[in-house]
């Protein structure tokens, strides 16, 4: 299990059976997306149906894990308890290398946090269970 | 061409609550102030009421998910009409524009649209997520998004993209506490700098504490009725011209493009109804919850190109004298934020066309284009109103 990154809780993913796979695979260090099966583009958050074509049932693929910064923010305060202690974090809109964008948090070194900068996928333990998908800075 | 419902339906009565801190007050008190005030400012009473809108189920709202059946039995009223769209701070925007389809098509006669909110006071608690962290929200709520980091990831952008500085967006700030300055209602009325904005705190980058908008209890309230009923009555009907609404996204990752949004397409269906243009508008009050969101209504609805609102701002086109003067009460940045500006926006473009503004007063304004933006930059309502 990857976990050298950990946090506190904060309010944790409710999955269902739908998004299980993603969170288990989280748990392996793979970042799950969908591809549609009939148009064959990919998307990001995952749905039961192509948003694209709204065909049923895009199958689960694995992402690259890599990506840019396509916008980011350090939050300083916040009124949500939950996340009280994290402040200052970093959230971030990452692009995929697929296209797809998602919300993130990009953790470790923060100089040099850009848009358009590459990152990479990292792991993160959040409390006990969840293990949620972030990103670093991409040196290589 | 304008649409056949155009200048059908006119706005009567309009109230803005004086209050600004409100502890013990339960919000649906202020809703009935500002209910009372509406009418009372239309010459009508509660009983001409026939439909009624209102969204009140945030938090500081006090109403559950049939918010406008319980503020209609708390006001002792039985509509033939409702509305409780809720799509964040423009639904009251987007509850004039419905209002008038439904007077338009006989559905009702006199709509009321009330809000009322303690943003500041509420004794409950309230996070400021827009989705629990099940379905969607469970792959953006566990990474800890706050209302103004939504916002500041959209300023963010638009500074890569078009060079917009920290000095664009507090220009708006500045403006607008200008404009608070003459308003004895305004929760701020001293005057600021550029430097003060930038000075003061960073609450999420690139945004400061003086980016966001005050945060109080108060309320506001108005009423329609058809251009037949208005000119009967003895108050100046302010005609509504034109609507439009549209919506966008809710979680942040499906912003696409993320400098530009719904506004485009609100603002272009306002104007289309309308029959009018951008340079055909005096003057606008557009949805402050933050800077940013003023800047990208101003390209968003047209009146300057995209990539150029900072610029526009930075200017002083949106001072009293210039292409386009902005939020004259003090807005939602300087005056009155309790959770839904829409409806105070619609008071504040209502007082300035019959020249009652409590802030700066135009001279003789024709037009004033009211703009709601909801949630995390995800749906938005434009009215055109005129005289
Ligand atoms: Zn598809």
């Amino acid at each position: 299990m990857p976990g050298t990154l950990a946090r506190a809780p904060g309010l944790p993913p409710l999955t269902d059976d739908f998004s299980q796979p993603y969170w288990d695979a989280a748990r392996q260090g793979t970042l799950l997306i969908q591809r549609c099966r009939t148009c064959r583009r990919y998307q990001f958050y995952p749905r039961a149906h192509c948003a694209h074509c709204f065909a049923d049932d895009p199958e689960w693929t694995p992402a690259s894990g890599r990506g840019r910064i396509h916008t980011w923010t350090v939050i300083r305060r916040t009124p949500n308890a939950e996340f009280a202690a994290d402040c200052p974090y970093v959230l971030a809109i990452i692009e995929l290398d697929e296209g797809p964008r998602m919300t993130a948090r990009i953790v470790g070194e923060s100089d040099g946090i850009a848009c358009d900068r590459r990152v990479r996928a990292v792991f993160a333990r959040a409390g006990e269970t969840a293990v949620l998908p972030d990103f670093c800075l991409d040196r290589g | 061409m304008p649409a056949d419902w155009s200048g059908a339906v006119a706005i009567v009565g309009a109230y803005e609550s004086p209050r600004r801190r409100a502890p013990g007050v339960h919000p649906f008190a202020i809703q009935a102030e500002c209910a009372k005030g509406a009418l009372e400012d239309a010459g009508l009473g509660m009983q001409d009421v026939d439909g009624l809108a209102t969204a009140a189920s945030f938090p500081a709202e006090g109403a559950r998910e049939m918010a406008v059946a319980e503020i209609a039995e708390y006001l002792g009223i039985h509509p033939r009409w409702a509305d409780g769209t809720d799509i964040g701070g423009a639904a009251p925007v987007s509850h004039a524009g419905h209002a008038v389809a439904a007077i338009a098509a006989g559905l009702a006669e006199v709509v009321l649209v009330t809000y009322a909110a303690c943003g500041y006071s509420w004794p409950h608690g309230a996070p400021d997520y827009l989705t629990y962290a099940h379905g969607p929200g469970q792959w953006e709520l566990p990474y800890g998004p706050s209302t103004v980091a939504t916002y500041a990831l959209a300023a963010r952008r638009h500074m890569h993209d078009y060079g917009t500085t920290a000095e664009d967006l507090a220009a708006i700030a500045v403006q607008c506490r200008a404009n608070a300055s003459a308003n004895p209602h305004a929760r701020y009325t001293a005057p600021v700098t550029v430097d003060d904005v930038l000075d003061s705190p960073l609450i999420a980058d690139p945004l400061h504490r003086l980016d966001c908008c005050v945060v109080t209890d108060s309320g506001g309230a108005f009423v329609l009725t058809s251009a037949r009923h208005a000119r009967e009555m003895g108050t100046r009907p302010v005609y509504v011209l034109g609507f439009g609404e549209a919506l966008g996204q809710v979680s942040m990752s499906q912003m696409w493009p993320f400098t530009a949004t719904a506004a485009a397409a609100s603002g272009a269906r306002a104007y289309q109804t309308a029959g009018m243009r951008p340079d055909e508008i005096d003057c606008a009050q557009l949805y402050d919850s933050f800077t940013i969101t003023v800047l990208l209504a101003l390209e968003d609805l047209g009146f300057c190109a995209k990539g150029e609102g900072g610029k526009f701002a930075s200017a002083g086109e949106l001072a009293p004298g210039g292409r386009l003067p902005i939020n004259t009460d003090g807005g939602g940045l300087s005056s009155n934020h309790p959770g839904r500006r829409g409806a105070l926006a619609v008071v504040e473009a209502v007082r300035q066309l019959r020249g009652t503004s409590p802030g700066v007063r135009l001279d003789s304004p024709r037009t004033a284009l009211v703009h709601g933006m909801g949630g995390s930059l995800s749906t938005s309502a434009t009215l055109i109103l005129g005289v």
